[in-house]
């Protein structure tokens, strides 16, 4: 119980049900559709640069506690960052959440995506909350319009 | 009416046979015996596959130990007793959904398989521009996805029954889709995202008033319900031995000799023959033009050990002790507040797919799971059936014969708890 305590933590229970930049960015520079084949979840992620910088960032979409928590998250903490820095943050949240740890095993640099550190412990979610993350870096690269978690 | 005799629900038994003894059955089931997360194994999954017997592990271990052989062509020990137990199952298989000729069955590596054959070689010879074949709007991926690639290749439709809100089917709308131009139609038997039973007899009567061949999705109903193939007059059938207690891998299409027959080979290989030169080669009689290459020998061992399992127990006791679960289980969750149970046909099996009010299917799963208890969420690879009730995805509970009211009463207390950790 103490592992489910710790993936639905207040903080991923207050982004589920008040989400963060949960709108449409009707001028965004680049608007890409996630979707996680599993579950049949889909996000639309807005992001809007300043040079290299992103100016703003929304998403909308449906899905579980974990992605919608995640992706609200991951817009608070990258708004403001450059590309290089919102990589940064990708890899080291993907570590977090995998379990697959290169870097430092503190993870106090990752500010409140610290929350979802309890997803390590549930393999079968770290789709739900590398589903924002994934389309995150697809408008950073400007590759695809259309994501999966596959 | 899927079945001549008692296979409606409730399915009182019509012999004087006690009850299902619950508790003895369990013991059979060594995974069931287990702790998951701290917690005594609720295993509530059974539409996506079933849990073994030890009478089947023990027939794979067996064979493995003591009978492992090739089979068909060996003029040895080992390889006659292989083949012999290979072929023991057919005539089981042929008994348990009483096809009328061992020939028309027919070993694959499950449902999936024996669509995808059935459209290739039945399909591709029957279906040309212009033609229809048809489905439903609650047909498994399996049953949509093999019908589309046929239909793309050939320039043909793909026609769709509708359903209610009930998730049952629109009879009317199905008459009314029976055209000059319907070559085929290809109909689940029991939902595995709405546990809706199809009126099959009724929709192959149909369809052969006009001269239409069916085929039948039975992966959901063979654990459940008894089969009579001949009864039905279906042209084909197919099912899965891992939802029937056998292993994975192994799964059985029934087809009617006239139509195997007339098919081309769906794979050629070896034990598909009869001779085979550079210039021409003669195919193999009835099943074995169909089973191209060393098949799973040791599965289809265990799928008769896995059917000798069932039919020790009584397809009817089996109805019956479903039934009174089934109606259980929709009573203590309809009393849920903010549960919507999807799927509420007035005949179906014993399949409880529901939604909570401001929770994620996948959240209630995960929940669920940190006590022990396997369900399914998702869109159980039926995502028309999730649009056409404009829902993501459902939370769902499948129940087999080992399944208690007291695994009920767990999964209703899980939900509870579910409210509470979401808030």
């Amino acid at each position: 119980m103490s592992e489910l305590r710790e993936l639905y933590q207040e903080i991923v229970l207050d982004h589920n049900s008040r989400p963060r930049n949960f709108k449409e960015i009707e001028d965004a520079d680049r608007v890409v559709e996630g979707y996680n084949p599993l579950c049949g979840d889909k996000i639309m992620l807005y992001v809007k640069f300043e040079g290299d910088t992103i100016a703003d960032i929304g998403f909308q979409g449906t899905g579980c506690a974990i992605s919608r928590a995640s992706a609200s998250l991951m817009t608070q903490q990258v708004k403001g960052r450059n590309v290089a820095q919102a990589e940064k943050l990708f890899d080291r949240f993907h570590e977090m959440v995998t379990g697959n740890v290169d870097g430092d095993l503190d993870f106090e640099d990752l500010g409140d995506l610290e929350v979802m550190a309890g997803v390590s412990n549930f393999p079968s979610r770290v789709k739900c909350a590398t589903l924002s993350w994934h389309s995150l870096r697809s408008a950073l690269k400007s590759q695809e319009a259309h994501v999966t978690t596959e | 009416m899927t079945t001549a005799k008692p296979a409606e629900s409730p399915r009182p038994s019509l012999t004087s046979e006690a009850p299902l003894d619950v508790q003895r059955v369990r013991r059979d089931f060594p995974i069931l015996q287990q702790q998951v997360r701290g917690r005594p194994l609720v295993y509530l999954d059974n539409a996506a596959t079933s849990q073994k017997p030890h009478q089947v592990i023990d027939t794979l271990t067996r064979y493995y130990t003591k009978e492992n052989s090739n089979i068909h062509r060996g003029v040895h020990y080992l390889s006659e007793l292989a083949t012999t137990k290979y072929e023991a199952t057919r005539s089981t298989v042929k008994r348990f959904i009483n096809a009328g000729e061992e020939r028309e069955i027919v070993f694959v590596r499950g449902t999936t398989e024996g669509l995808n054959l059935v459209a290739q070689s039945f399909g591709r010879q029957r279906v040309g521009e212009g033609d229809e074949v048809i489905i439903s709007t609650m047909e498994h991926h399996s049953n949509i996805v093999p019908w589309q690639m046929l239909c793309e290749e050939r320039g043909a439709r793909l026609r769709v029954i509708p359903i209610n809100d009930d998730g049952e089917l629109l009879l009317d709308e199905y008459e009314k889709l029976l055209s000059p131009r319907t070559k085929l139609v290809s109909v689940v038997h029991v939902s595995n995202s709405l546990g809706t039973i199809n009126p099959i007899k009724r929709i192959i009567e149909t369809a052969h008033a006009q001269g239409v061949p069916v085929a039948i999705d039975g992966a959901q109903a063979a654990p459940h319900l008894r089969l009579d193939v001949q009864d039905l007059d279906c042209d084909f059938y197919t099912f899965s031995g891992h939802k029937l207690f056998g292993p994975t891998g192994i799964g059985v299409l029934y087809g009617k000799a006239e139509h195997l027959e007339a098919m081309p080979p769906y794979q050629g290989g070896g034990d598909m023959i009869k001779s085979v030169t550079f210039e021409k080669t003669t195919y193999n009689d009835l099943p074995y033009k169909f089973e191209a290459g060393t098949p799973h020998i040791a599965g289809v061992i265990g799928l008769g050990a896995a059917i000798d399992y069932v039919e020790g127990i009584g397809l009817d006791r089996i109805g019956a002790h479903e039934s009174e679960l089934l109606r259980y289980g929709i009573e203590r969750l309809s009393a849920i507040d903010g549960l919507k149970l999807i799927g509420t046909a007035g005949h179906k099996a014993s399949i409880l797919s529901f939604v909570l009010d401001g929770v994620h299917p996948h959240d209630v799963g995960s929940i669920l799971d940190g006590e022990g208890i396997a369900i399914r969420t998702g869109h159980h690879c039926t995502q028309p059936v999730m649009e056409r009730f404009g829902i993501a995805a459902t939370a769902r509970a499948s129940l087999a014969f080992y399944n208690t009211k007291e695994e009920i009463d767990a999964l209703v207390e899980g939900i509870h708890h579910v409210s509470e950790v979401m808030g």
